[in-house]
């Protein structure tokens, strides 16, 4: 009975898993396929592996640089969101204060406002203050929905440490930065660590406002892709691989936070 | 817990209220701004009350992609739930296959949006995607760049294709939250697999489960990336939902006023929702501590 249930659930598993993998999978197969055999012939894997695609990438500036550029602005928003998030979020973790329910509140709208809604206002405003096309411009603008994710996140984990190590510091005669830095920013590392992987990924996924941003110099590699098709044709192997590329840095890092996805995504309140 | 009152805590929130404020309010005035005014071009601007307003509220266009993206949500909602609650019953409870499991079914989440949309738009051609040619080679006459129906569906299997695994995790997280002792009582009580999952594992992801369905509701009703490059809102405009419809009025024509007016009512919608979502939130932190 618990053999045949277990085989049960095996199978629902490999089936659910497999219709994950496919299209991830012909995304792999197509990056390590010529053009010719892309579009001349129909194969299950690739007949004559190459690597020209990726070649291709890694050395033509336009591609290239629009990794460099995200990997600019996706590490600024997440030093910045983590930053000035960690203060806020042990403020509402720890006091009560005029205004902090409210406060909560409004940030979580930013977190669900539509980036379609800001797109246009966030143009005129960085352009007015001469900040159009800079990676500074995309990492303050992602900042929009990060600042409350880091919030919430690093509330959610903070809430765990028990106020008693704050008192004991405080009557050790640790000041209030020391304490934080040395004491409870350790305690709560995995928090830091979760809410960081949540800005650094929110900021690499998002395309809307990152297209809307920049032209040229900080272009994204997400705008790099979507700006190469439409026109006469589209070099199928080599948009393959840049996707492939993109897919690298979270599956990098998946292993080591994966039993806080659910717990990043809710917000830190699962 | 009850927590100190202290006013001064207001210095640690200071900064994250300087930076949203930037990115949040002032944009948001700006929208304010334009949704009460009309131009003749060259910056000349002049009032014009709520008339953008009352053009929205009787403009076509945008009932028809409000209609659509209720429809479109509705949908992935109703597959996804259930769906991704019959994977969290599968998935294997510990060991190294628990971890291996995880990861692989985390990684759709964290693909770039944009590439999601590459993704199934390379898989679902007929010429060089393994779905499209599959389809066709059964005899399905499959174009979603054609038919609009063939479109909604590829757009739903793709949504679903990308954003279960959330689901599921987060049933998943819920479910590992129940102690051993409910399942032996439930057994002495020789109690069936569909009584466990009712009185037992059901009450106990209600919460988890109502964070899930409001996720899901916010993230599909703001859906911009992924339809905008499998399709592009088309054929005509089925797959138009209200993200793209305000991006093409916005940053493609140009119209501030209607664009301003329809993001404002947008917004408003995503008010009350989260307001909803705060107070789940809330109700479970009671609940909880």
């Amino acid at each position: 009975m618990a053999t045949e249930k277990s085989r049960g659930s095996a199978v629902v598993m490999v089936l659910y898993l497999l219709f994950l993998m496919l299209p991830i999978y012909w995304l792999l197969n197509m990056s390590l396929k010529t053009n010719t055999e892309i579009t001349g012939s129909f194969s299950l894997w690739p007949q004559n592996l190459t690597l020209q695609n990726y070649v291709t990438i890694l050395t033509d500036p336009s591609w290239y640089m629009g990794y460099v550029n995200s990997l600019a602005y996706v590490a600024m928003n997440t030093v910045i969101s983590v930053g000035v998030a960690l203060p806020a979020a042990y403020a509402f973790s720890r006091y009560r204060f005029m205004g902090d329910k409210h406060l909560f509140f409004w940030l979580l709208t930013n977190r669900m406002a539509p980036p379609a809604v800001f797109a246009l206002p966030f143009f005129q405003l960085y352009s007015s203050v001469g900040l159009f096309d800079t990676h500074i411009a995309v990492a303050l603008a992602h900042c929009l929905f990060n600042v409350p994710l880091a919030v919430w996140i690093l509330e959610g984990f903070m809430r765990g440490v028990p106020k008693e190590i704050d008192e004991t510091a405080y009557i050790d005669g640790y000041s209030f930065g020391r304490f934080f830095v040395k004491i409870f920013m350790p305690l709560i590392s995995s928090g830091i660590g979760v809410a960081a992987f949540f800005c650094f990924m929110f900021s690499w996924v998002e395309l809307l406002l990152s297209r809307t941003l920049t032209s040229v110099a900080a272009k994204p590699i997400a705008a790099t892709m979507t700006r190469t098709q439409g026109a006469s044709g589209v070099d199928w192997g080599v948009l393959a691989a840049a996707g492939i590329l993109t897919i690298v840095p979270g599956a990098l890092v998946i292993w080591f936070v994966r039993n806080y996805i659910a717990k990043g995504f809710a917000l830190g309140r699962v | 817990m009850d927590k100190p009152v202290n006013h001064k805590a207001w210095f640690l929130v200071l900064p994250v209220l300087v930076l949203v404020a930037f990115s949040a309010v002032i944009p948001l005035m700006t929208v304010v701004n334009y949704s009460v005014q009309d131009t003749f071009g060259n910056n000349v601007f002049f009032w014009n009350g709520l008339g953008w307003f009352e053009d929205l509220l009787s403009s076509e266009r945008m009932w028809n992609a409000l209609g659509r993206q209720l429809i479109f949500s509705g949908v992935i909602i109703a597959i996804e739930i259930p769906l991704g609650i019959f994977v969290a019953l599968n998935m294997p409870k510990r060991g190294v296959w628990a971890s291996v499991v995880l990861v692989l079914m985390s990684l759709p989440l964290l693909i770039p949006w944009n590439v999601v949309g590459t993704i199934w738009q390379i898989f679902g051609r007929v010429d060089i995607g393994l779905l499209g040619y599959g389809l066709d080679a059964l005899g399905i006459d499959y174009n979603y760049t054609q038919n609009p129906i063939h479109a909604w569906i590829t757009v739903v299997v793709m949504d679903v294709w990308h954003w279960t695994s959330l689901v599921a995790l987060l049933a998943y997280a819920g479910l590992q939250s129940i102690p051993d002792a409910y399942y032996q009582a439930a057994k002495i009580d020789q109690a069936s697999r569909w009584k466990v999952f009712r009185f037992i594992e059901l009450p106990k992801m209600a919460g988890v489960l109502m964070i899930a369905v409001l996720l899901r509701f916010m993230d599909s009703f703001m859906i911009y990336t992924e339809p905008f490059v499998l399709t592009g809102g088309g054929p005509g405009n089925a797959t138009t939902f209200l993200s793209i419809d305000l991006v093409k009025m916005a940053l493609g024509q140009f119209d501030l006023g209607p664009a301003a007016a329809f993001s404002l009512m947008y917004f408003l919608v995503i008010l009350l929702i989260s307001w909803v979502f705060y107070t789940v939130m809330t109700n479970l932190d009671k609940r909880g501590g």
